[in-house]
């Protein structure tokens, strides 16, 4: 089989589980575009890894290694981020990722330079925690 | 043991006891007092030998170099010389007798061990200076007893007297020891040796090109630690500290250090008459000065340390006119009976709840509370005004007596000036002592008015060690007059009849006159009640001296003087008492000349600090605060909007790889 019909099929996969992960707004939509980029990358590592052991006089087949590990990491992503969903979608009563914007800069540190000029406890405490 | 190694045990004991006093001070306070006294006791009884070996003859030098250090060799050396040797036996009799009396006085202080710690550092720091041969090692021992001094001044931290007093008598003797240094390096320069045996050796061949100039910064250093005019004034300050370490460092041992250092080197300063000129005149001003000031004093210690400067000033007169001998010999007697003066005063102080004459002259029966203090206090008050035969009568007559040589010519070790200056101001300071002397008596002990309080009986070994020290105030002037020559320079120490008289008559004379005084003045005490007793009749004698000098500001409106019109000091100096109550107006100077412009310059430095820097600091500040700021409004919170942004970093740098890797 050609390297080019792995390849067009691992590209696809991935440009799909980016559009998913850059415009799906639910979290568990997105973290299932991002095991889709993951495989994609699977795919292209054992593809390569055939294309290439053809070529060498012998071969440790690290691509098909390397595949395994990444599956065994992505297991492990995915229970702790669906764990994460699922404890987020208890406290909110949303997963919806557009609404959870906790680390926004907020009104505190609108306005640095009077904070700083200011020598008064308070201005410093002030600062401190922005 | 051989002379050295008992002479090299004598420093090392006092040391390793503050050593182990200060590190089992909190875990084992119960070994504090063995560890104060055993080791300054043991000290004691090796320097007898030391002293009895050498004997007056030839003097004991040993040397060790530890390591090379350069052009001119530092060396452990021990010089033990006639004087060095007795001196060093006074050095342990009075700090075996302040250690002793320390264990009553400060009997419930929390801070004891680290007290008696330290007064058995400075001891043993005074026994180097004493044994010492070699001058840098002699500078380590003197430092050392700076910063004990400082710290043993400031033992009523508590109290803002004593916190300013120990600034100021590190300060004021540092101010001395600047020049002192320099002049050590620069004799060590010419002389091509720290050993005073080469030093000597050195003058003698005449190899040393500036001697006036080495010897005046040399006597910058004495000043400040012998409390010599223009730098006595951290002395009377000093009295804010303890009793026994004012008997131990401000009476008998450290004041005496200066003294004692240009009786070594004496030789040395001989070789340029302008030196002993200054010497004289500095001496002569000390006296004059400290006996006037003394005369006004109101606080009982004050008054004792103003004699002290003026019996140090008898001890630098007596070298200004070249007789060594009988300098050291005012330093023997004068640290007997000084040191007895101060501790009785920490008796009386304790007895009376006061540091006050003038609350005292309103005590009746205060002798009988303390009838061991009054007579040991009246022995040493007779030595003090030189009256015969109590042991400052002979001291200070074998100094009268090498002026008088001087003045007449019959000896040319110096210049005929100094020995009339010294002469003179002798003579006067005599008639003044006698009544500064009189009149702390007659105040102290022949007070009017309600009875004394009752502060309990004091301690024991408090009394047994006034009655000690009374022995050698009594007596050693006359017995070792005739000795001491042999282990001194060989002159004649026996005092003649035309000193004996005119130097008698005039104490009497004194004494006579403050009585009268006194009888005219003392009418009016009662008639205006004064004084502040301290509250603590439970609490030791340290407890109730640290709270009357706390107290003596708020009650008399200044820590020297009180306002007192029955006090016959005013009668007698008239006028002059105002000024010299407050030690004629010389902190007042340094106030203006030095204090103002250092303040002045501090806050300039403040100025430029506060406003100058810190608004380079704050300036450069901004640009980053104001790109921050910029950064920061990026931060919206959404995931997916960094994600895009990452994926187009991503993109962009992997389309400028690819341009660069094909070169285009």
């Amino acid at each position: 089989m050609h390297l080019a019909y792995p390849a067009v099929l691992s590209v696809l996969l991935f440009c799909t589980g980016l559009y998913g992960v850059l415009a799906r707004r639910n979290a568990i939509l997105v973290l299932m575009s991002v095991e889709l980029m993951l495989n994609a990358v699977n795919l292209n590592l054992v593809a390569f890894d055939v294309w290439l052991s053809k070529a060498a006089e012998e071969t440790l087949h690290s691509g098909q290694a390397l595949t395994l590990f990444t599956i065994a990491i992505a297991a492990a992503e995915i229970g702790i981020g669906l764990a994460i969903v699922l404890a987020v979608h208890r406290n909110r009563g949303t997963s919806d990722i557009d609404k959870l914007r906790d680390t926004a800069e907020g009104p505190d540190g609108e306005d640095p330079g009077t904070g700083a000029s200011a020598t008064g406890p308070a201005a410093e405490k002030a600062e401190a925690t922005a | 043991m051989t002379t050295t190694t008992l002479a090299v045990l004598v420093p090392v004991l006092p040391f390793l006891g503050a050593a182990a006093g200060l590190l089992l001070g909190r875990s084992a306070p119960g070994f504090a007092r063995p560890l104060a006294v055993l080791p300054t006791l043991a000290a004691l009884v090796l320097a007898v030998p030391v002293a009895a070996r050498q004997g007056g003859g030839r003097a004991v030098d040993a040397v060790t170099e530890l390591t090379p250090t350069g052009s001119v060799p530092v060396e452990l050396a021990l010089h033990i010389d006639g004087f060095a040797a007795l001196v060093a036996v006074l050095v342990g009799c009075v700090a075996t007798c302040v250690q002793i009396y320390s264990t009553g006085y400060l009997r419930d202080d929390p801070r004891y061990p680290s007290y008696a710690a330290l007064v058995s550092l400075f001891t043993s720091a005074m026994f180097l200076v004493v044994y010492s041969g070699d001058l840098m090692v002699l500078l380590v021992g003197w430092e050392i007893m700076g910063i004990c001094s400082y710290f043993l001044v400031g033992h009523y931290w508590e109290t803002s007297e004593a916190r300013a007093a120990s600034l100021k008598a590190f300060l004021v003797t540092k101010l001395g020891d600047v020049p002192f240094l320099i002049g050590l390096l620069a004799l060590a320069t010419e002389a091509g040796s720290f050993r005073i045996t080469k030093i000597l050796g050195a003058v003698a061949s005449g190899s040393l090109e500036h001697p006036t100039l080495i010897a005046l910064l040399l006597l910058a250093g004495v000043a400040g630690k012998s409390a010599q005019f223009p730098l006595h004034t951290w002395l009377p300050d000093a009295m804010a500290g303890p009793t026994p370490v004012s008997a131990l460092i401000h009476a008998a041992t450290m004041v005496a250090a200066g003294v004692y250092f240009i009786a070594r080197l004496l030789p040395f300063f001989q070789a340029s008459r302008a030196a002993m000129v200054v010497l004289a005149v500095m001496a002569a001003v000390t006296m004059l000065g400290s006996a006037l000031a003394a005369l006004a004093q109101d606080d009982i210690k004050r008054v004792l340390a103003y004699s002290t400067i003026g019996q140090l000033g008898y001890m630098t007169g007596a070298l200004a006119t070249g007789d060594r001998g009988a300098a050291v010999f005012h330093l023997l007697t004068h640290g007997a009976f000084k040191a007895l003066l101060f501790l009785a005063a920490g008796v009386i102080i304790h007895a009376a709840g006061t540091n006050s004459l003038a609350a005292m002259s309103r005590m009746r029966g205060l002798r009988d509370r303390v009838p061991d203090a009054y007579w040991t206090m009246t022995v040493a008050l007779l030595a003090l005004a030189a009256i015969p035969p109590f042991s400052g009568f002979f001291s200070k007559e074998s100094v009268l007596v090498v002026a008088e040589h001087v003045a007449t010519g019959h000896t040319g070790n110096a210049p005929g000036a100094a020995g009339w200056t010294v002469l003179l101001a002798g003579l006067v300071t005599a008639l003044l002592t006698a009544a500064y002397a009189t009149r702390l008596w007659l105040l102290a002990f022949r007070g009017r008015g309600a009875e004394a309080p009752d502060h309990g009986r004091q301690p024991v070994v408090m009394n047994a060690v006034l009655w000690l020290l009374a022995v050698p105030s009594l007596a050693l002037g006359g017995l070792a007059f005739r000795l001491l020559p042999d282990w001194f320079d060989g002159h004649d120490l026996t005092p003649t009849l035309t000193t004996s008289v005119l130097g008698t008559g005039v104490a009497l004379v004194g004494g006579i006159v403050t009585y009268g005084a006194w009888r005219h003045t003392t009418a009016r005490a009662a008639r205006l009640p004064l004084g502040a007793v301290a509250a603590h009749p439970e609490g030791d004698a340290a407890l109730v001296e640290a709270e009357a000098i706390a107290s003596h500001t708020p009650a008399y409106g200044d820590i020297a003087h009180a306002p007192d019109p029955s006090d016959p000091g005013r009668l007698l100096l008239g006028p002059l008492h105002r000024h010299a109550a407050v030690g004629f107006h010389l902190d007042a100077v340094y106030t203006t000349l030095f204090v103002r412009p250092v303040r002045a310059g501090a806050s300039l430095v403040r100025f430029l600090d506060r406003e100058v820097v810190d608004t380079y600091v704050r300036g450069a500040g901004t640009l980053p605060r104001v790109l921050g700021t910029a950064v920061r409004r990026a931060q919206t919170g959404n995931v997916q909007t960094y994600v895009s942004a990452l994926l187009a970093g991503t993109v962009v740098l992997a389309v400028a790889a690819v341009l660069v890797a094909t070169g285009a």
